[in-house]
């Protein structure tokens, strides 16, 4: 069959990527290992979920399904919008109103034989914890803060340190994420424990600076003044306990018309219903280029992580194409104390303590502050909060001893979901506790039963 | 029906109805339809390009369907420019799709009035001998030109057109336009209205800063022979100055005044950037001139005559701590004299197009409010012939590449992107294109580099073995991931181009999919 003399290729899908997979190389990961099986082995083992299935979720699967993975999942709870279409290339105008995992995932299934693609329309908080643990990389194509800030704390939470606080191999669940806005985006790549994550790093993203309500009611200057007095003040005031819904064309037009008002009383040009949307909305805006660029940069280190066939990006992409075009790469440093990524926070408890008192000590804690907590131990849930079926069932948990809950181990990781307080916003948070119960001698160590 | 403006609106808030209309205008042509070529069109009919036309000579193998999203199975043995150019038509209804079954080199040899028809030609997976071709086809035919190519983990997007001039560069960080260095009779006057001194806190604490800054500089000028602070003992003295004027801890316009203070101690003037604009010599205008350089050459008589050295202003004043009354009353003193300046640079163009035998009003009102508006950020991006950059590329700016870190690895895919063409030419394959002369097409590569660094004159250079050697690895072929990020940047540069907004590459923009260290090389 191997006639070297006559250049006969079989003709194969994976012509191009072959090259890469299937021949050494000088500028590659220290565990390359060319050849037929590495290829293989991808497309049978790797896993991948993409988080989001708007301009860069739609990209990111197209790109990850070209480039030899073939079990894909998307998760997304938004539907089809008309403004979406100038971008997110696997929707058509007859699909508005679709939830946009399901045709995404159709679409590129449709087109690429071999590829399976598993949607999931709903939110990221509602799919169970163990969800996330079941795939090899999570790719992040999203547009808020606060879902990568979960999705971070999640995959992190699954990380575990050995005894010398290094963090254990196995545990580690590789992120690529990406973002964009106009001309501009980023891609990176977060592996817990070794690079920062994105708490790490979140002063990268600043909160938006709001303006001052003083400035609203009497000093208006502005066309966004104007608009921001009519949606955050006015509304209220004329709507009393009827809440303002940004998707309702007729609440949209209301705050217009007030805007419109305001700045004719006050001489102030500029209002008009375009800048209306984008002011109250906080429309980022988006086009189909950007996605495309950061997708592929997301995808290309994804097949870096999963084969080492490259070297892989350390560990900050910056790109910018208003200006010329400039490219930066920037490596980040953990932060040490990160309470999301590090070896996690350590609580020494009474064994005689019940999962209630542990839940209000958890409040108390000035290091977490956290509220409304639920409460899993190894993939088993000790109390959580909802749904209302699973919190009658774990009810009874609450006057029990944790320690035996836990199974009586001496020492071990407790997950913990809940409230949080940041910038004087609750947000949704996942934390990782080290309990360690005083006056236990366990011949277990911590270590290797967090590992088990 | 309402539908595209609603469609286009997350571009529109970008590039606005001139641009979108702009893009709807052109005619777009693709040469090679491959991933890199086709995901560059992707994005450009998305975005609501005019019309393209896809030319590709090759069928639809198995192996495209491990790399290019627009064609499927049932493409198999078809025609690929058909069957992309069916996918792109089905994006987008509202471009106009045509494809011509022909490969490029050989249309490029044959048939070079061809490309003038369109507005912008991207050309992707061609080989230096076509590239060069084409380019002079497309500079004498005034027809834009990208190249793009994606080579393994590599690749390259390249621009050529003699000149590209753009009014609305939309820079990200630019100093507003106050003139605080250098205030106008009617601020000053303006100025003069309010009293720095007043009792009432609250009137005190809504003085805009610009007005705090006008006036306190003015005091200075008094005290120090007209002069403003310029060394940093006298910066850090006036700021102390605007410190104590304060007379309560919470006034955030003294704040603002403080912190703005350096727009005080700016150099008056034009930047050398537009001096050099203005020196340029196609501000000598004559009937060929475009309007663009006629406007440059009114604009230069106003900085000499009524500018006093300064641009129009721009006319537009950031938020700042005021009350509605005196923020709106400010606003309109800047518009004003915005709108003065324009009058006077209007008269001159007027007057210059009458000379060079044009009809005075053909240049719109918009267009010179537009140009006014922007004189501070205009931008001049020219090319050079992809011949003479290869044939004399700039030595001194080479040799610095080659030896600097953060530049020589993709200095380095520079030459071993131009070696594999030469190494194609002479040997009828891409190194590394067959599995069996992995070996020989490495030595072969590496001769073939060092020739051509001694061509162009760096006889001592050496390029990294490793860097060969993955070139062989990568045997020419185009990676889906690196395809769509190569075409991503080609299909951004075509939205720059056709919209005459914000900045296009200038030189060759090197992608480094390896560790993403990519560069852009002016040689
Ligand atoms: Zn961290």
């Amino acid at each position: 069959m191997a006639d070297t003399s006559v250049q006969v290729q079989q003709p194969s899908r994976s012509r191009d990527l072959d090259k890469l997979l299937l021949r050494p190389g000088n500028l590659v990961g220290p565990r390359f290992e060319p050849g037929a099986e590495l290829r293989d082995d991808l497309q049978a083992f790797a896993k991948v979920l993409v988080v989001g299935a708007g301009g860069l979720g739609c990209e990111l699967l197209k790109d990850l399904a070209l480039t030899g993975f073939r079990n894909l999942e998307v998760i997304d709870m938004d539907r089809i919008e008309v403004t979406n279409l100038n971008r997110q290339f696997l929707f058509r105008l007859e699909d508005v109103g679709k939830p946009k995992a399901e045709v995404a995932a159709k679409r590129v299934m449709e087109r690429i034989s071999g590829v399976d693609i598993v949607p999931h329309f709903c939110r990221i908080e509602d799919k169970d914890i163990e969800f996330y643990n079941d795939f090899s990389i999570i790719a992040l194509g999203l547009d808020s803060i606060e879902a990568r800030s979960y999705i971070n704390n999640v995959a992190c939470s699954f990380l575990e340190y050995d005894s010398d606080d290094n963090p254990r191999e196995e545990t580690i669940k590789p992120m690529v994420d990406g973002g964009t806005e106009g001309f501009k985006g980023h891609a990176r790549v977060i592996m817990p424990g070794i690079t920062p994550c994105f708490e790490c790093t979140i002063w990268l993203f600043p909160p938006q600076v709001k303006f001052p309500l003083c400035t609203l009611a009497e000093t208006p200057r502005t066309a966004a003044h104007c608009i921001e007095y009519a949606h955050l003040i006015k509304w209220d005031e004329v709507h009393r306990g009827v809440p303002f819904d940004p998707d309702n064309p007729k609440n949209m037009k209301w705050v217009y018309d007030e805007a419109v008002k305001r700045a004719e009383l006050f001489g102030i040009p500029g209002v008009t219903y375009s800048f209306t949307q984008g002011v109250v909305k906080n429309i980022i805006p988006a086009i189909a280029s950007t996605n495309a660029i950061i997708s592929a940069a997301c995808a290309l280190e994804t097949l870096k992580i999963a084969t080492e066939c490259s070297k892989t990006l350390s560990n900050y992409l910056t790109y910018n194409g208003s200006e010329g075009l400039h490219t930066k790469v920037t490596e980040f440093e953990r932060d040490r104390d990160c309470l999301v990524c590090g070896p996690g926070i350590r609580l020494e408890l009474d064994p005689s303590i019940t999962l209630q008192k542990f839940m209000d000590l958890l409040e108390e804690h000035p290091k977490l502050q956290l509220s409304k907590a639920s409460v899993t131990h190894r993939g088993k849930n000790l109390y959580m909060q909802a749904p209302p079926v699973l919190e009658e069932m774990t009810r009874s948990n609450l006057s029990l001893s944790l320690f035996n809950l836990m199974g009586k181990l001496p020492k071990d990781i407790v997950h913990v979901n809940g409230m949080t307080s940041k910038n004087d916003q609750r947000t949704s948070c996942l934390r990782k506790l080290r309990v360690v119960f005083k006056g236990v001698d366990g011949v277990t160590d911590m270590d290797t039963a967090g590992g088990a | 029906m309402a539908e595209p403006k609603v469609k286009y609106d997350r571009q529109l808030r970008i590039w606005g109805d001139q641009g979108q209309a702009a893009l709807e205008k052109s005619n777009i042509c693709l040469l090679n339809c491959g991933p890199t070529g086709s995901e560059t069109l992707k994005n450009l009919v998305l975005g609501g390009i005019g019309s393209i036309t896809v030319v590709d000579g090759s069928k639809v193998e198995v192996g495209d369907l491990g790399n290019n999203f627009l064609v499927d199975e049932s493409s198999l043995g078809q025609s690929k420019a058909k069957c992309v150019c069916s996918f792109l038509q089905e994006l987008n209804d509202a471009v106009k799709a045509k494809y011509v079954e022909e490969y490029p080199d050989a249309l490029i040899e044959t048939n070079p009035s061809f490309f003038s028809q369109f507005t912008l030609v991207v050309a992707t997976q061609l080989v230096e001998s076509s590239m060069v071709k084409l380019d002079r086809i497309c500079r004498n035919a005034n027809v834009i030109l990208i190249f793009a190519r994606s080579y393994g983990l590599t690749g390259f997007v390249r621009i050529s057109l003699k000149e590209h001039t753009v009014i609305e560069s939309k820079p990200e960080h630019f100093l507003d336009d106050l003139r605080l260095n250098n205030p106008w009779p009617e601020l000053k006057r303006f100025a003069e209205g309010f009293d720095l001194n007043v009792q009432d806190p609250v009137v005190h604490k809504h003085i805009p800063y610009v007005v705090i800054l006008v006036k306190m500089a003015d005091e200075w000028a008094k005290n120090h022979g007209g002069r403003l602070p310029s060394t940093r003992e006298e910066k850090k003295e006036f700021k102390e100055l605007l410190k104590a004027g304060m007379v309560a801890q919470d006034e955030d316009n003294y704040k603002e005044a403080i912190e703005s203070s350096f727009k005080v101690f700016a150099p008056r003037g034009i930047s050398s950037e537009l001096q050099q604009m203005l020196n340029d010599s196609s501000a000598e205008v004559d009937s060929s001139s475009s309007d663009f350089w006629v406007l440059v050459a009114a604009l230069k008589d106003f900085v000499t005559n009524e500018g006093g050295g300064e641009a129009p202003l721009e006319g537009s004043i950031p938020d700042m701590t005021s009350s509605t009354e005196q923020y709106v009353n400010l606003q309109n003193i800047y518009q004003a004299k915005a709108e003065a300046d324009i009058l006077a640079i209007e008269r001159v163009a007027r007057n210059t197009l009458k000379k060079i035998g044009r009809d005075p009003n053909s240049i719109p009102r918009a267009t010179v409010k537009s140009f006014c508006k922007n004189a501070r950020k205009l931008k001049v991006c020219r090319y050079r012939l992809i011949e003479d950059e290869f044939n004399s590329p700039n030595l001194p700016e080479l040799q610095k590449y080659l030896t600097d870190e953060d530049y020589s690895i993709a200095m380095g895919i520079y030459i071993l992107l131009r070696a594999v063409d030469r190494f194609a030419a002479n040997y009828n394959s891409f190194p590394g294109q067959f599995d069996s002369a992995m070996d020989e097409d490495i030595s072969r590569l590496k001769s073939t580099a060092v020739g051509l660094l001694n061509d162009l004159g760096c006889n001592s250079a050496t390029l990294a073995e490793d860097l060969i050697n993955e070139m062989c690895r990568f045997g020419a072929a185009e990676l889906h991931a690196v395809a769509a990020l190569v075409g991503g940047i080609a299909s951004q540069e075509a939205i720059k181009l056709i919209t005459r907004q914000f900045v296009p590459i200038s030189g060759t923009y090197i992608f480094n999919g390896i560790d993403h260290k990519s560069q852009l090389l002016l040689l």
